[in-house]
């Protein structure tokens, strides 16, 4: 399955600055672990060594938070759009 | 026939809350330029220059989003390339790192090891330069650690210390852990924190629970230490097996940076607080006090320091010499100060202030 992934601001110096990438991935999962191998540590930014998505990163299936469907194993068909996003945080 | 001049140049590294900085200037360290903020938006707790090769830097950079990591630039900050495979435990662990707290560049003999310290509790090394972290699973998982319990700073592991007589011993310090030391070259690791108090403690002088803030060595003296802890300031003169207390002479044995001067030995300086419960400069005054006898006797560094009315603070890896003769060193502030003195302590001066909370502060000296 190809899908868009946007990439947020803070992410984008690990990527080479690239705002979006086109990959090829069946999970949510399994497309961060694809991101990871063409931009080596940027894996470890969105998922902890725990296998969970971080605290305060949350990662959106086109419209849908992934926290609500069924997390990094939340399927993707051709065309979806990921979007990874900083929480919002602070005061 | 022309001989080519040697440049000196000075280089202050500084992590702050909000990314990092570094100021620069030559042998005489009069005037400085600032570049930063480097690693912008995210917290660096901690930055190293190696002397081994010459040109990396490695900072700690903490990001309250995306985690924390190691980063690694070339040139002097202009570019960084990120851990391909930062510091995590072991999956079966049950841990997760929170954030990196120092870096430290191994033995002058293995110059591709950099060791990182991280919370809670752990020890990390690379063997390629900082790209990918292994964690040392004999500290990691030390048959003590379901008893270890972090103070107000977590448990952070903040100082790590190579014995460059002996390549198989190291020391680690942990807050509220104590010191360990290890004389397999990290493969096993035994508690040395006798004679340290622990006044937070129902047992005063226990095996481990001391809450070291800071740990050097003796630049000359290798079986020498010395320790800013909680509960006073501390020196060995056997490898850690013994500590003394040699916090008389200073308003408070509380405090949390520490800074060996270069090249003389049983030279330091520290920066007392009032204490546990009142995290400022010890009765208002911003001073620095310098031993040039390993504790024994202390004097006050106050000449160009904001000497009455200053509730500022410093966090542990807040202070730091450089390399030149004499010696400067440099005080960063909780406030966003940085303080200089090149006349090794007896006069201050502020060059930089409305940084961001400063984490750490480290030097670079270079000769072109």
């Amino acid at each position: 399955m190809s899908v868009t992934v946007k990439i947020p601001i803070a992410l984008r110096q690990y990527a080479q600055d690239k705002s979006e990438l086109e990959i090829d991935a069946g999970t949510v999962r399994e497309l961060l672990q694809n991101m990871d191998s063409l931009f080596h540590g940027l894996m470890a930014f969105v998922v902890d060594e725990s296998g969970e998505l971080r605290r305060y990163v949350n990662v959106f299936v086109n419209h849908e938070d992934v926290r609500s469907g069924e997390g990094l194993m939340t399927k993707l068909k051709d065309g979806d759009q990921v979007t990874i996003v900083p929480a919002v945080a602070g005061g | 026939m022309t001989s080519k001049k040697t440049k000196t140049q000075v280089n202050v590294l500084l992590g702050t809350r909000k990314g990092a900085f570094i100021l620069q200037s030559d042998a005489r360290r009069r005037s400085w330029k600032m570049k930063g903020p480097l690693l912008k938006s995210s917290p660096v707790f901690h930055m190293t220059f190696d002397k081994r090769d010459g040109e990396t830097i490695y900072a700690a950079v903490n990001s309250f989003h995306f985690g924390p990591t190691i980063q690694m630039s070339r040139d002097f900050g202009k570019t960084w390339d990120n851990a391909e495979k930062p510091p995590r435990f072991a999956e079966d662990s049950g841990l997760k790192v929170e954030n990196a707290w120092h870096v430290e560049p191994g033995p002058a003999d293995e110059p591709d090891d950099v060791y990182a310290g991280v919370a809670p509790a752990g020890l990390f090394r690379s063997s390629d330069r900082g790209k990918t972290w292994e964690p040392n699973r004999a500290l990691n998982e030390h048959s003590t650690r379901s008893n270890w319990q972090p103070g107000a700073g977590g448990l952070c592991l903040h100082s790590i210390v190579f014995d460059p007589s002996n390549s198989k011993r190291m020391y680690v310090g942990i807050s509220a852990v104590g010191v360990l030391k290890s004389e397999d070259g990290g493969q096993s690791w035994n508690f040395k924190n006798k004679n340290v108090r622990a006044d937070f403690l129902p047992n005063k002088f226990p095996e481990f629970g001391q809450c070291v803030h800071k740990l050097l060595m003796d630049p000359k003296k290798p079986d020498h230490l010395y320790q800013q802890n909680h509960c006073g300031v501390y020196r060995t003169e056997d490898s850690a097996e013994n500590w003394k207390e040699i916090s008389a002479g200073l308003p408070s044995g509380f405090g949390f940076p520490l800074a060996v001067h270069p090249h003389d030995s049983e030279r330091f300086y520290v920066f007392p607080e009032e204490g546990d419960f009142f995290r400022a400069a010890a009765n208002s005054e911003f001073a620095v006090y310098e031993t040039v006898n390993a504790g024994r006797t202390w004097k006050k560094r106050i000449k160009g320091l904001p000497a009455a009315e200053a509730y500022l603070g410093c966090f542990r890896e807040g202070m730091a010499t450089d390399e030149l003769d004499p010696a400067g060193v440099y005080v960063g502030t909780r406030m966003g100060h940085l303080f200089h003195s090149t006349d090794e302590g007896k006069t201050w001066r502020l060059i930089a202030q409305w940084l961001p909370p400063i984490h750490s502060v480290s030097t670079a000296t270079l000769n072109m």
